[in-house]
């Protein structure tokens, strides 16, 4: 089976990138149809109709959270969130670098739909290539009268600004992305007031992601029931879907909902190296718990996804051939947690140093059995206790990896390495170094 | 005592100042004024345009910290008190904004700056190596490369493992002076770090913005998907 291209359509035609290549595809068509004839409710109806589900990490619907924002004179914003830092996710990266454009026709669409008027794009700090690129088509939709005071004589308006995020994955949360966006170290918020009703400087706010806001202006040109005619019932649309790990072919490929997940991980992206079966992979970014080779026939959606016991998360197929040690994966995904924790929260800034501490016994040799129930016991403890899913994030796919792996772990523990051949072995000797001196049951297991 | 309450963003600097100093009179941290602190012109004007662009000024704290490090390479005290006196902040809170975020400096590190992907799907595709032979190339201490980043003992070149960037699909990667270069081999290392040190682009020919989609041009031609319009 191949790919389903809609946000990928000519995707690599440089052109694309220029306003002038952007309209002559057909670009800003949508934009003019909505602010010269079509009414904020018909779009917002639209969106709803057409099922369309948040493309960041949550997958709620689109159409519904802008329905939430209260309607009135006061300021409202949005933010689309190109804070991209899923590990294993890169296809907001691509969109923005190909397509500038349509985010920023999709953003000017949903302004209108949801009547904000100050929009804000955060995009991560690494991304600077990306941002530059954006920054500069920016520029030349403002020059084109599609951002800025009353657009096409609509009496609507839309600023556009272009954030640099400075490095936290944190700050893809989306409360922690407001508290960002307004100048403050990034640390999540109590929830509720969820953001639609008090959001960025207290105001209502809609927060999307790049992709899903890229697909706004399909939706309008070509109707909600176009748009439902891909996907499934519960996942309608096309997904990017980023793999990466050990497959051939790794990079980003849009599929139709729905997709069975092998032909994804095989037909599309190759397969692991030869010679080698898939042995675990996250089919929605590290946050995801992790699946073996008996699920690659569940088909990639939203709800085949959490009917496996996982997420389709932001879309990213991490995949870990039979040469991966899973207790190094385990370490070296609660690592990266461990570092992103902001601190603020207990279960989150305890837990993930902790989790780090004991699989690095693990994976040294020097951990014993109760090690295994105490690491289960600590993400349990973890999960739900926080506020906002950090921590949780690390909890679902280390404690997946304990309960699926278990004999692996327990050979570790005897000292027998799993695997000692192959790429994944390659973290052996740097994972080693840092082992901790102190242990959790020396300090009294929460 | 009673105040009345208004968001710090409504108040003046010196407004500001008096508040802080009736809270914690021991603690406070003056405010600096813009004649005390030699603000070049540039960046002054650069750090007021962002405080343009944001409904409330405290938003431009990122951007003005951006704009400190590009001028003086990293968010030195004496930047990080010039930004202050322009936005009427305290210098303690820019530094508490800057503290938080990786990518901003909070020491002098080498010009050119080399970020090696260390996660998950570019550590199970030689990431740790890659990260060695760099360390070897530059002399960068290994242990503190793996753990925060280290300098090249010549000054020139920073080196340091990093959390996911993006870019699993060219793994193993490196974002190199903030342009994305991949999938790198432990060969390169050399070479890379031969170029950076003679300040011209390494392996131009592995840059990100060169690939295409990994299902090639031609994948898909679903009937549902409408043709695009060509002037």
């Amino acid at each position: 089976m191949a790919e389903t291209r809609i946000l990928f359509r000519e995707l690599d035609d440089p052109a694309l990138r220029t306003i002038d290549g952007y309209r002559r595809r057909g670009g800003y068509r949508s934009l003019e149809r909505a602010f010269r004839e079509l009414e904020p409710d018909f779009l917002l109806g639209q969106l709803e109709e057409s099922e369309l589900r948040g493309r960041g990490g949550a997958g709620f619907s689109m159409g519904k959270k802008g329905s939430f924002l209260p309607r009135g004179d006061m300021d409202k914003y949005l933010c689309c969130n190109a804070d991209e830092s899923e590990p294993g996710t890169f296809k907001d990266r691509e969109l923005m670098q190909k397509n500038p454009h349509l985010l920023i026709e999709g953003i000017a669409i949903a302004a209108l739909a949801v009547d904000a008027t100050r929009a804000f794009i955060f995009i991560r700090g690494e991304y600077a290539e990306q941002a530059d690129i954006v920054e500069q088509a920016v520029d030349e939709a403002y020059e084109a009268g599609f951002l800025g005071e009353n657009i096409l004589g609509s009496g609507f308006g839309v600023e556009l600004v272009v954030h640099r995020g400075a490095g936290a994955y944190i700050c893809g949360e989306e409360t922690a992305l407001l508290d960002s966006l307004e100048g403050k170290r990034g640390n999540p918020r109590l929830k509720p007031p969820f953001p639609a009703i008090q959001g960025l400087y207290g105001g209502p706010t809609l927060i999307n992601n790049v992709e899903t806001l890229m697909n706004v202006p399909l939706v309008v040109e070509h109707g909600a029931g176009w748009f439902k005619s891909f996907g499934t019932e519960e996942s309608t649309g096309t997904k990017v879907v980023s793999v990466s790990g050990c497959v051939q072919r790794p990079g980003n490929y849009e599929i139709e909902l729905g997709m069975p997940s092998r032909e994804i991980i095989f037909d599309l992206a190759g397969g692991p190296p030869e010679g080698r079966g898939v042995k675990a992979w996250f089919p929605g970014g590290s946050s995801a718990p992790v699946l073996t080779a008996d699920d690659l026939d569940v088909p990639y959606s939203f709800e085949a996804l959490a009917g496996a016991g996982s997420m389709l998360g932001s879309g990213a197929i991490i995949v870990a051939d039979d040469a991966v040690s899973i207790p190094e994966l385990a370490l070296r995904t609660a690592r990266f947690y461990h570092h992103e924790s902001c601190g603020k929260c207990t279960p989150c800034r305890e837990g993930t140093n902790w989790t780090v501490k004991m699989l690095e016994r693990v994976v040294a040799g020097e951990a014993t059995p109760m090690d295994l129930d105490i690491i289960t016991s600590v993400q349990e403890n973890i999960i739900g206790n926080c506020l906002c899913v950090l921590g949780d994030a690390m909890a679902m796919p280390v404690g997946s990896m304990v309960k699926k792996f278990r004999s692996e772990f327990e050979e570790q523990l005897r000292g027998v390495a799993s695997s000692s051949s192959g790429s994944g072995a390659n973290g052996a000797a740097g994972t080693a170094e840092g082992t901790a001196t102190s242990s959790l049951a020396q300090a009294g297991a929460p | 005592m009673s105040h009345e309450y208004r968001p710090t963003d409504d108040l003046s600097a010196a407004e500001r100042s008096e508040l802080i100093a009736s809270m914690r009179p021991e603690d406070a941290e003056r405010i600096p004024e813009l004649h005390e602190v030699d603000v070049p012109e540039e960046l002054k004007a650069e750090i007021e345009a962002a405080m343009g662009r944001y409904p409330e000024l405290r938003s431009a704290s990122i951007p003005a910290l951006w704009a400190v490090q590009r001028r003086y390479g990293w968010c030195s005290p004496d930047g990080i008190r010039q930004a202050a006196a322009v936005m009427g902040l305290s210098p303690a809170y820019l530094q508490s904004v800057a503290s938080f975020y990786d990518l901003f400096r909070l020491r002098p590190l080498g010009e050119h700056r080399v970020l090696v992907c260390t996660n998950i799907s570019c550590w199970m595709n030689g990431a740790d190596e890659l990260l060695d032979a760099l360390c070897d190339a530059s002399g960068a201490d290994h242990e503190a490369a793996h753990h925060g980043g280290a300098n090249a003992p010549d000054g020139n070149v920073f080196v340091s493992g990093f959390e996911c960037l993006g870019a699993c699909d060219i793994a193993p990667m490196a974002s190199i002076d903030d342009r994305y270069y991949g999938p790198l081999e432990i060969g390169e290392a050399e070479a890379i770090i031969a170029a950076l040190r003679a300040d011209s682009e390494p392996v131009p020919e592995k840059a990100l913005h060169h690939r295409g989609l990994a299902g090639g041009s031609g994948a898909g031609d679903d009937p549902r998907v409408p043709e695009l319009d060509r002037g």
